[in-house]
């Protein structure tokens, strides 16, 4: 986070929502009363990083800035308060690896430099094809399904080293791995099936 | 009203009072950095905790609001524990650079830790080091310093309404910034250096040049605008070191605008430091007596009606009434205080005042600026108008130039047909203002220039008159002068007198040979090019426009350099004193005029500054109450005529640049280059000029 | 052990669908309207008397808060705002409320909302939880459609719109003002309270500010009755929760029991023992990475709920039991949350902007040895300079830990700081 907030170098010129997604910003500015659209700020930033490729140049902020009426500063304020907004380019598959107490228990270290070996790139770092960008995140909020690693918008729970490798051989041949719980858990139920609700497991007959 | 216990005393607040105020009205210090009482109360700091019965754990004094019966401790084991706690995580990231910090002295951080400080620090990991941050020509930043209290944040945003400064990141990588290296784009900027606590915001102009205790101060008035700001100037022998605001809740409250505090380095540059004559086409130098004898020798014999003279902005007023009885021996009635040409009838005091005073702002509900850029021509009254604006409720509408206000505005058009609306009723703002229960008209001095400004002040005095602009107890008529010597000059009557000249009259005749000498007392915005063949006496303290047309120079005294009397826009004539003397042989004004009409045989009845004061207050009996405003009755004003179409236009056009001291500043036009260019060229790009 | 009729969040597995044609099945929207028609003052009490406390850590009585709400509010709009913002380590039962029982929710937001006569509800939903809240906006979507919210919603008359709010990356937004300030489109930093949403909250408006489990579990406990929640668990600590235990079990999961299940019992019984025995159990965090660690021979019998907890001189937080058996590095687990605070402290306010970084590289070294024996005692103090100190209780989750670490674990941070000397004595002797 010492890192300079944005990189000059790498800014493009201009940001512009596409139609689609003006449309899309629109209504989520209808989510908030008459006068409140700053609350859309946060979505909005989404939105846009979404678009540009996973990552927030400031011509988008200050885009964001101006759609909602806002002073830019606050905008900056708020993309650099945030840990999802990324200030700089990001590689088309970011890996976050849960490394907080609850997954480093359960081996996250060793997910962690699976990462680093399999990739060739330390955390905070994006592989030179740009396809990687591997990254320590604290607690995630999926413990019992330790260690976990949010790729996009997925999960990847109960990983191991080699489940790991697994994911990342997907990643690079274009595959997108089945997320959730590697060992075949359900969700959050312990290994092997429920301890309770036992008539829950199955399917509502319609 | 709430009645509380703090420290064993008992007492009684308004409601709304902090437990940090109620201690205060008790004399009890409560430390802080983040609160100050012009700004909104973040209570982030925590140095302010207080222990508070029934309350679980210490409360931010500054926040809490005073409840009945609450026993609160600010002398306890646990208020000492907090705070030294509190001190020293301060401390922690905080350089032990204070051998070279410019607030070194003057530090609250400093202060208070010889108070909550321990003698030695615990702290032994490496110290954060954080990335200095852009902020135009006249703030400096060292932003390891900063401790994070967001007073800068909240005075941009709330004092100052330009939202350029923000808190990026977060924890501690929070930082203080701009974000994208950006000028703060206020001409309150130079407050932020007394706002911040520590030596994180600091003048840069004043960078490095002194040590607060090596400094003499002197308390007196600024002059590089009407408001008439009051000031510290801090001398260190004969130079000007800088200039901070001293506390006026009535002109400006405890901030200077940036002309004020940073034209300073223009007292030290072109100036006149002793008296020349014009031989063979050349000034030369001269002495004094060579000056006024040059002078005496080209009066004797010229009649009174081929004299004039024009004081300009910088004028104090005992000068010009010495000046005015000099050149009433002389048998000249053609004097005038108004350079810049402006046309108005001041038979009626209240038609040239801000008749409501500056803080009467507050007590506004409707305001409607005429023909004025209140940011430039009366920056602390556009702040007043900001302060009012963020009290919600006041609705301001503007005729003239649109510009970029920190308060939204109604544009109702550029010129006089607005008005005109307004007066028949005809535009729909004049119901708000006949609805307004404190309506306020603030006219600019620019619609003076234009020709029909007797007019445009007759047609708001009627304006004012049907909206209750003029009521019991309130009168919200108000003239925003430009000239700190303006008012003076009119409460003396330094005016064209029977059958004599104004400023256009005496141009005109110097122009045809009508008028043989002209005294210019600190004139430089006159088309000097106009005085013709004129013999042109200059006694100013700069090389500015006038002295460079002049055949005699004598050198004056600036504000700083002299004891005299100036009256702000409001009326109220305030004090500004002697700081350091006048630069080599130049003199304080009344003096030099004092000497001359001796020599030039009118002897002027007065040997001493307080001789002079009295014949002040004879003139006019508001000079005998300085500091205060005598308010001017309710008097038709004012002159019928046609109004002219054509847009109302600021006068001022550059604000760093509008006098000789800050023509003079190098401070100054850096800042124009910084704020003023960049605005000018994207206006010509867009082509949205004129 | 919890009976499964007595068990609210049947679905909590997902083992079904999460749609509304389920819930239904499951007893969700069963004549809502009715529980409405009860009133205001009807739904409160009832909550009041079933005993809940609020879900999200702090244990403050759900019912009680409501009953804080300015009454007859005509000039402003009022709001629900619901904390979905789960981020406290250890901590993951609302996810699976979020993605499997949306409906709960969604239900008991509507209810909520109608008891403190808000107009409308956010649910603030941590942005990572990308999934989670897509099967949240789709189940608000069909509630919409049946006409169970919005205008008339259930045939109530009664108007009541729900939106989803998405976080961005912050632990502190689960604090309640600061999750307001962020739903306001500001970063979120905690205000000072005075005032208390209640009175201000989001956009100034009263505010009530809940827990996703706290309002999810209120539609069954309006439906079963108040004393039914009473009477299970112990007085003052009733009703049931939802426990998610990790770290060194065999089976780590997250499991609905009853309020004051012994820890033990809860650990044997759900997620398949301590890994290695019980015997090979070193320390246990109770309640989510806040609380202070507890040794083996109080989680040999200490119950879990808020009192038994507190005397104890831990606390219930969010259930969040998190096992460390034998081979724990325990100095490490403890300065790898110094760490995370470090990382979540909004900055705002000096104690904990301050004070969480220095409790962090104090905590890193005392991990191999690598300080003063004198430094605990500094460290101690510096939590004690937190502590109470902040404008929030990040400070005081910040500090909590590490107190509870050198109170039960002082002996072993000594004996490696011997070590580290020893072997620095040593290297340089050769």
């Amino acid at each position: 986070m010492s890192a300079p907030a944005h990189d000059p170098a790498k800014e493009p010129a201009s940001f512009a929502f596409t139609p689609e997604n003006l449309e899309r910003a629109k209504a989520i500015i209808a989510k908030y009363p008459a006068g409140k659209q700053a609350s859309a700020c946060m979505p909005l930033l989404d939105l846009a990083q979404r678009q540009h490729d996973g990552w927030l140049p400031r011509v988008a902020m200050d885009a964001v800035a101006d759609l909602l009426g806002m002073p830019r500063i606050r905008v900056y304020e708020v993309a650099t308060f945030y840990t999802m907004y990324n200030k700089t380019p990001v590689g088309k598959h970011v890996i976050q690896v849960c490394t907080t107490t609850p997954c480093w228990l359960r081996g996250s270290d060793d997910i962690v430099h699976t990462c680093e070996r399999k990739l060739g790139i330390g955390v905070g770092e994006t592989t030179a094809d740009g396809q990687f960008t591997l990254r320590e995140v604290e607690c995630s909020g999926a413990c019992v399904n330790a260690p976990v690693v949010q790729i996009g918008d997925d999960y990847y729970e109960d990983v191991s080293p080699e489940h790991m490798e697994k994911i990342i051989d997907a990643l690079k041949s274009g595959e997108i791995p089945k997320h959730g719980s590697q060992i075949g858990r359900q969700s959050s139920e312990p290994v092997g099936g429920p301890t309770t609700l036992k008539a829950f497991t199955t399917t509502q007959a319609d | 009203m709430p009645k509380l216990t703090i420290d064993g005393i008992e007492i009684e607040v308004e409601p709304g009072t902090s437990i940090l105020q109620a201690c205060e009205q008790l004399g009890i210090e409560i430390p802080r950095f983040c609160y100050h009482e012009r700004l909104s109360v973040p209570a982030n700091c925590r140095m302010c905790l207080v222990e508070m019965e029934r309350a679980p754990k210490p409360v931010a004094a500054c926040a809490m609001p005073c409840g009945d019966g609450m026993v609160v401790k600010t002398n306890s084991e646990v208020v000492h524990k907090a705070r030294k706690g509190v001190m020293e995580f301060l401390l922690i990231n905080h350089p032990l650079d204070c051998p070279i910090c410019d607030q070194g002295g003057e530090c609250d951080l400093q202060d208070q830790a010889m108070a909550y400080g321990f003698d030695r620090g615990r702290y032994g990991e490496n110290k954060r080091a954080v990335q200095d941050k852009y902020m135009g020509p006249l703030i400096r930043t060292e932003m390891t310093r900063c401790i994070h209290c967001t007073r800068c944040i909240r005075f941009v945003n709330e004092i100052a309404g330009v939202p350029d400064l923000g808190a990026v990141n977060r924890g501690e990588h929070m930082e203080i910034t701009t974000f994208v290296e950006k000028a703060i784009g206020s001409e309150l900027s130079g407050n932020l250096a007394d706002v911040c606590p520590v030596g994180a915001l600091l003048s840069k102009p004043y960078a490095f040049t002194a040590r607060p205790w090596e400094l003499r101060k002197t308390e007196t008035i600024d002059v590089l605008d009407a408001v008439g700001s009051n000031i510290r100037v801090d001398t260190r022998g004969p130079e000007v070191m800088r200039v901070l605001p001293r506390v006026n809740e009535d002109v400006n409250e405890e901030w200077i605008a940036d002309k004020t505090r940073f034209a300073y380095d223009g007292l030290k540059r072109q100036r006149l430091d002793r008296p020349y004559v014009r031989k063979d086409g050349k000034l030369q130098p001269a002495s004094w007596a060579e000056a006024f004898q040059a002078i005496a020798a080209k009066v004797k014999g010229v009649a009174g009606n081929r004299i004039a003279a024009i004081a300009g902005d910088l004028a104090d007023t005992e000068s010009m009434l010495a000046l005015k009885e000099l050149m009433a021996g002389l048998g000249s009635a053609n004097i005038d205080c108004r350079q810049d040409g402006a046309l108005f009838d001041t038979s009626a005091r209240a038609g040239y005042l801000f008749n409501s005073g500056i803080a009467g702002i507050e007590r506004a509900d409707v305001i409607l600026l005429v023909g004025t850029n209140p940011r430039w021509e009366g920056t602390l009254v556009n702040a007043r108008i900001r302060k009012r604006y963020l009290m919600g409720g006041l609705k301001v509408a503007v005729i003239g130039e649109a510009r970029e206000l920190t308060y939204p505005y109604s544009h109702l058009g550029t010129g006089t047909d607005a008005l005109q609306q307004l007066l028949d009723g005809t535009h729909a703002f004049a119901d708000v203002l006949r609805g307004a229960k404190n309506p306020m008209i603030i006219l600019g001095a620019g619609v003076f220039r234009r020709k029909d400004g007797p007019a445009v002040q007759a047609a708001v005095r009627k304006l004012a008159e049907t909206v209750n602009v003029v009521q019991d107890g309130w009168n919200g008529f108000n003239v925003l002068h430009g000239a700190a010597s303006r008012v003076g000059g009119l409460d003396i009557g330094f005016l064209p007198g029977e059958g004599g000249r104004g400023t256009a009259g005496i141009l005109d005749g110097a122009g045809k040979g009508e008028i043989d000498v002209v005294f210019l007392l600190g004139a430089d915005e006159i088309d000097t090019a106009a005085l013709g063949k004129a013999f042109v006496i200059y006694q100013g303290h700069h090389g500015d426009k006038g002295a460079h047309r002049a055949d005699v120079i004598l050198p004056g005294a600036a504000y700083t350099e002299k004891n005299a009397i100036y009256v702000n826009t409001e009326g109220r004539p305030q004090q500004a004193r002697l700081a350091t003397f006048p630069p080599g042989e130049a003199r304080e004004d009344w003096k030099i005029l004092r000497a001359l009409s001796e020599l030039l045989g009118h002897k002027l009845p007065y040997d001493s500054l307080a001789q002079l004061r009295r014949r002040l207050a004879e003139v006019n009996p508001v000079f005998a109450a300085v500091g205060s405003v005598t308010p001017a009755p309710w008097a038709p004003f004012g002159a019928e005529g046609a109004l002219d179409a054509a847009p109302f236009q600021s006068p001022v056009a550059n604000y760093y640049m509008t006098d000789p001291i800050s023509r003079a500043s190098v401070t100054m036009a850096r800042c124009a280059e910084t704020f003023v260019k960049p605005a000018e060229s994207a206006q010509e790009r867009t082509g949205t000029h004129g | 052990m919890l009976r499964d009729e007595d068990r609210i969040f049947t679905n909590l597995y997902g083992y079904q669908s999460f749609g509304l044609d389920a819930a239904r099945k499951r007893g969700d929207w069963d004549n809502t309207k009715a529980l409405i028609a009860q009133g205001k003052e009807w739904i409160i009490e009832q909550v009041k008397e079933s005993g809940l406390r609020g879900r999200g850590g702090a244990g403050f009585s759900t019912g009680m808060k409501w009953s804080f709400m300015p009454k007859n509010v005509t000039d402003k709009p009022v709001y629900l705002v619901i904390n979905a913002d789960e981020g406290e380590p250890g901590t993951c039962k609302d996810r699976d409320i979020l993605r499997h029982d949306p409906h709960k929710l969604i239900e008991g937001c509507l209810i909520a909302g109608f008891a403190i006569g808000a107009s409308a509800c956010y649910i603030y939903i941590r942005g990572e939880f990308y999934n989670e809240g897509s099967n949240v906006q789709r189940a608000i979507d069909e509630a919409y459609a049946a006409g169970l919210i919005g205008k008339n919603a259930c045939g109530t008359g009664y108007d009541y719109d729900i939106y989803i709010h998405r976080g961005a990356g912050a632990y502190i937004c689960g604090e309640e003002t600061a999750l307001i300030e962020s739903i306001e489109g500001k970063k979120g930093q905690p205000r000072n309270k005075p005032p208390f949403p209640a009175q201000a909250g989001l956009y100034s408006s009263p505010t009530t500010v809940n827990n996703v489990e706290s309002i999810a579990v209120v539609p069954t406990i309006l439906r079963r009755g108040a004393a039914w929640f009473a009477g299970l668990g112990r007085p003052k600590n009733t009703g049931t929760k939802l426990f998610c235990i990790s770290g060194h079990v065999n089976k780590p999961c997250n499991v609905e029991e009853e309020m004051g299940i012994p820890l033990k019992e809860l650990i044997e019984k759900h997620a398949g023992g301590v890994r290695g025995g019980w015997d090979n159990l070193l320390a246990i965090i109770p309640g989510g990475s806040s609380v202070p660690l507890l040794p083996k021979s109080i989680c040999d019998t200490v119950l879990m709920d808020f009192d038994s907890l507190r005397d104890v001189r831990s606390g219930l937080g969010t259930a969040a039991v998190i096992v460390m058996d034998k081979s724990t590095d325990v100095v490490k687990a403890i300065a790898r949350l110094s760490q995370f605070y470090a990382h979540e402290s909004c900055g705002q306010c000096t104690p904990c902007r301050e004070g969480t970084g220095w409790m962090n590289r104090i905590m890193q070294r005392m991990v191999t040895g690598n300080a003063r024996v004198e430094e605990i005692d500094m460290l101690l103090e510096v939590t004690k300079q937190i502590e109470g100190h902040t404008i929030c209780a990040l400070g005081d989750a910040a500090a909590w830990p590490i107190q509870g670490l050198f109170r039960h674990f002082r002996p072993e941070v000594e004996r490696r700081i011997l070590d580290y000397r020893n072997a620095a004595k040593s290297l340089a002797a050769e």
